[in-house]
């Protein structure tokens, strides 16, 4: 049961074969078991989900269910979350029990899912390994010498290792489809503005965007349909009729046009992940499919352009953080000034610090118009490039990482590096195009490898469309890393 | 040598809606620290900002009441710094493009009349306060201002003098309140000036280096502040010195300015476009929907007193100081067409006397424009004398305060016959029959032959004395045009 997708779930629920009450128990004992090992949860709170697992009962009971209602979804701790410890992975917010709910984790709760924890991550998601959280590295299920990839790395791990059968993640440079990728799940990073940013900790404005991790493509496409709408609360949230993402999952593929970029598939990709993903390119041609080479010639100057407008953003959106009026606050201090540096010295992680120190840079007097205008007027050259790919193409094909995931440690004295692991997904996230990473199969040292999808705006269906195909003619979603007798 | 004097105002208006800028928290002064600050004047993690329409909507009616350009979009952008009474370490406010540019104000100083241009006008949201009072060594924040809608209006350096500018800030405060975007209370802040003061040789077109007086809250300090700005300029220049660009705050114990900071420790604010805010757009219906809801402006309103009423150009101005006072008097003057200025008298002097003496403004103003109406209708008829109509006002003001209502313009007012009834019960009605009018001036030259006969051997003054009595015999009742007449023509039979 805890390898099953969330339709099968509901209708065990809804057959009353299982109550959300057993369901959550179930899932909160393997969590309880592996955490210590894989670290995946900051939070636990048993008596709390086992409380909604019970109202979640009683809404079955009355014949109120929605699709996930009694079902458990791991949350990642971005996500401000009543009378929940909400820390986004910071030593900062330690010891913040968030006083109001988060737009998403409003309509889960609306939905009666049940919140079985609150989810590893990179400190405030910044990184690509897990390993700038300040509760400590989060492990890949695969293989514990791994990292799960960031920065949503503790949602991906738990679904991996079925300690939830799905998960929320945030997404601001790849930090959905990273490590969805390298811990072998499927995650979705919506249209820039489809899914409320209201209550998730802002890293990087204008390119933060919340989706679902889970399985399957079909069970992305249930936690969409609960994640998206309107809310007037967020301004650049947009105003759209409701879709059904799994209105589309049964059509064929015939005839779908994949672009392939030039620029993708070149000297950076190992030859691991490149044989799984022409792999599974090779099988989308046998469902009916057919390839056209495309180019996104601006997309190198992805990474760059991402480093100078993501910590320009960062470093304002973490000036609240002043330990005055929640959070951390340095036990000692002379003077408000004194106060204030203490407190961000102490409550702040190097790649975080790292982050507003560049940000701090570009913005700056004399520097703003060599930077931070230059790298905006890139960022429009680089969507304009999928706009044009797009006349062309359905849906753009290629790996979601150039490589599998690395060792614990290995670049995390490296921060170029680290930032090089982003190169194939930032560009997504400066377009505010949707993209997702499905599982294809496995490289180097049997660690996985994902295939990046990237889709034209609003394209959330025809992707999980074209997701959902490949998932029933291939088994690679299915598989494991820990046996459940553990 | 002789040196002029160069002001440019910049003017904080807080705007007058319900709601803070960026949140639903009440702008309402005075309440319990923190208990007007919600989740995102705190700056919570993960809340955002959602723009107030209505402030968006003052600022549109103040751009077009000064002429100027509503730019379509503008952007907000986040000013950076660091201060506990900053929540979220950034004041979201507007740089590169604000919502109005341009347009002018027309100011009156003694006999200076000027136009003053406007930089710019641009929304942005207030911080909160900090208590260093009270705590014992520490510092307490009240956030309940945070957010509060401010409208900083900014004028080109086109000042002469402490007057012009006190004359430039008189009449934007009066705009402000008469378009209804706010509440003008200076007390509690809600209009705030900064002053950039410069001086130069008379004759040069050059500027001089400026100082920026902050925080300036009242007409007087204002004046005081730059008239002592300027005269430490001058002497620091007269000295061989030279200004330093600077920031001053002014002590109103001492009255004199001091530097607070200087250029070179001007903090770098790093001010970028906010992510959280979509550019402003603001489509041309919006804009006619608002000049549609605009009132006529002071200075047409002034032009149309002049021209319509007959009135003086010193008459027409006070009347529109405040948009409350012309309204009133506008309603007067419908009941009373035929006497615009006896109106004016009236509103100026009498209403807003007893006004003032109460601490009261028009719009408490406890008399209704159809009772003054009725009393001035009662001089014009005859009916009562201009004194008596003193006396009967005052007992109408009494009356009138134990009325439950105050003015408001859609409302006719409760008992309209007010000073009918006055004057009736009190048999103030003045003595307009020429028998009894003529028996009374008959007695009072039979007992007064003194006077009769100065008047008789030509002191005019003697005249005057007896139409006195005659007024006296008839405590005051008797219409003195008639009681002129009678005596005349009974001491010259």
């Amino acid at each position: 049961m805890l390898n099953f997708g969330l339709t099968q779930l509901s209708a065990l629920l809804a057959a009353k074969k299982i109550s959300s009450a057993e369901l959550t128990g179930e899932f909160l004992e393997r969590s309880k078991s592996l955490n210590p090992d894989y670290n995946a949860f900051i939070t636990l709170n048993e008596e709390t989900s086992l409380a909604q697992a019970r109202a979640a009962d009683a809404m079955i009971a009355a014949g109120q269910a929605h699709a996930l209602t009694g079902i458990p979804i791991a949350q990642k701790d971005i996500f401000c979350t009543k009378g929940w410890l909400t820390t986004c992975g910071s030593r900062m917010l330690s010891n913040f029990i968030s006083p109001y709910d988060a737009h998403v984790i409003e309509r889960f709760n609306a939905a009666g899912a049940v919140n079985i924890g609150k989810t590893n991550m990179d400190e405030f998601a910044m990184g690509s390994s897990n390993e700038t959280s300040f509760y400590g590295p989060v492990r890949n299920p695969w293989d514990s010498t791994a990292v799960p990839g960031g920065s949503s790395g503790g949602s991906a791990c738990a679904v991996a290792a079925r300690m939830a059968p799905a998960a929320t993640g945030t997404d601001t440079g790849g930090s959905i489809r990273q490590p969805a990728a390298l811990c072998g799940i499927s995650g979705l990073k919506p249209t820039y503005g489809l899914v409320s940013r209201y209550g998730m900790i802002a890293f990087a404005s204008s390119l933060d965007q919340a989706g679902p991790m889970a399985k399957s493509a079909e069970d992305l496409a249930l936690m969409l349909n609960v994640m998206t709408g309107f809310d007037a609360r967020d301004s650049t949230s947009l105003e759209r009729e409701p879709e059904d993402y799994t209105r589309d999952l049964e059509k064929p593929l015939e005839g779908l046009r994949i672009g392939l970029p030039k620029e993708y598939f070149v000297k950076e990709i190992n030859d691991d992940v490149a044989r799984a993903v022409e792999a599974a390119i090779a099988e989308y041609r046998k469902l009916g499919a057919r390839t056209v080479e495309v180019s996104l010639p601006s997309t190198k100057l992805s990474v760059p352009v991402y480093y100078v407008l993501a910590p320009a953003e960062a470093s304002s959106n973490l000036s609240r953080f002043d330990g005055v009026r929640y959070g951390y606050r340095a036990p000692e201090y002379t003077d408000l000034n004194d106060m204030y540096r203490k407190s961000r010295a102490q409550g702040f992680g190097a790649e975080v610090k790292r982050r507003i120190l560049i940000g701090t840079y570009v913005l700056s007097h004399g520097y703003y118009d060599a930077y931070y205008i230059q790298a905006q007027k890139l960022r429009r050259l680089i969507a304009q490039d999928f706009i044009e790919a797009f006349k062309q193409c359905d849906i753009i094909m290629g790996p979601t990482s150039p490589t599998v995931a690395f060792n614990l440690g290995e670049k995390s004295s490296d921060p170029v590096q680290m930032y090089l692991s982003d190169a194939y997904t930032i560009a997504v996230n400066l377009a505010g195009l949707p993209a997702m990473s499905i599982p294809a199969g496995f490289g180097n040292q049997n660690r996985p490898v994902g295939l990046h999808i990237i889709g034209n705006y609003f394209a959330e269906a025809q992707m999980l469309n074209v997701a959902h195909q490949y998932q029933r003619a291939t088994d690679w979603h299915v598989r494991m890393p820990i046996p459940l007798e553990t | 040598m002789q040196w002029e004097i160069v002001v440019g105002l910049e003017v904080h208006t807080q705007l007058s809606t319900q709601s803070k800028i960026f949140s639903g928290a009440s702008t309402a002064f005075g309440a319990a620290p923190n208990t007007e600050a919600c989740a995102v004047d705190l700056a919570l993690p993960g809340v955002l900002p959602v723009l107030n329409r209505g402030a968006v909507e003052r600022a549109i009616k103040l751009g077009l009441a000064v002429g100027g350009k509503i730019n379509s979009p503008s952007i907000f952008a986040r000013k950076n710094y660091f201060y506990p009474d900053l929540p979220k370490g950034y004041q979201i406010s507007q740089y590169e493009l604000p919502v109005v540019e341009g347009g002018s104000i027309k100011i009156q100083s003694g006999e200076v009349e000027r136009v003053v241009r406007l930089t710019r006008a641009h929304l942005e949201e207030d911080a909160g306060k900090s208590l260093h009072e009270d705590f014992h060594g520490m510092t307490g924040i009240d956030l309940n201002r945070a957010g509060t809608p401010l409208l900083e209006i900014v004028s080109e350096p086109d000042m002469r003098s402490s007057a012009e500018a006190v004359a430039y800030a008189k009449t934007l405060h009066s705009l402000v309140r008469w378009i209804g975007i706010c509440d003008g209370n200076m007390q509690e802040g809600s209009f705030r000036c900064d002053a950039n003061v410069s001086v130069r040789p008379k004759g040069s077109d050059k500027l001089g280096t400026r100082c920026e007086i902050k925080n300036l809250n009242s007409f007087r300090f204002l004046e005081k502040a730059i008239d002592y700005e300027a005269r430490r300029q001058i002497e620091v220049l007269e000295d061989g010195g030279t200004i330093q660009q600077q920031t001053r705050l002014y002590d109103s114990d001492k009255d004199e300015t001091r530097a607070m900071r200087s250029k070179e420790d001007a903090q770098d604010y790093r001010y970028f476009p906010d992510p959280d805010l979509l550019p402003l757009e603001i489509g041309e219906d919006w804009i006619a929907q608002v000049r549609r809801g605009l009132p006529e402006l002071p200075q047409q309103m002034r032009a149309r007193l002049e021209r319509d009423y007959g009135l003086s150009t010193y008459d027409a101005a006070a009347l529109t100081g405040d948009r409350e006072i012309v309204e009133y008097y506008e309603a007067v003057v419908e009941k009373l067409p035929s006497d615009p200025k006896l109106c004016a008298n009236w509103v100026m002097g009498d209403i807003s006397g007893y006004l003032n003496e109460e601490g009261k403004f028009f719009d408490s103003c406890p008399l209704f424009p159809a009772q003054l109406a009725q009393l001035l209708t009662r001089i014009k008829d005859g009916t009562i004398s201009g004194k008596i109509a003193k006396e009967v006002f005052k007992q109408m003001w009494v009356k009138a305060s134990a009325q439950p209502v105050a003015w408001k313009h859609s409302d006719p007012g409760p008992d309209i016959n007010l000073a009918d009834q006055i004057i009736e019960s009190q048999g103030l009605k003045q003595i307009s029959d020429s028998g009894e009018l003529e028996k009374l001036v008959g007695e009072v030259i039979a007992a007064n032959a003194k006077s009769v006969e100065e008047f008789k051997a030509g002191r005019e003054k003697a005249f005057n004395a007896l139409v006195g009595q005659v007024m006296k015999a008839a405590k005051g009742k008797a219409n003195p045009a008639q009681v002129n007449e009678i005596l005349k023509k009974k001491l010259t039979e």
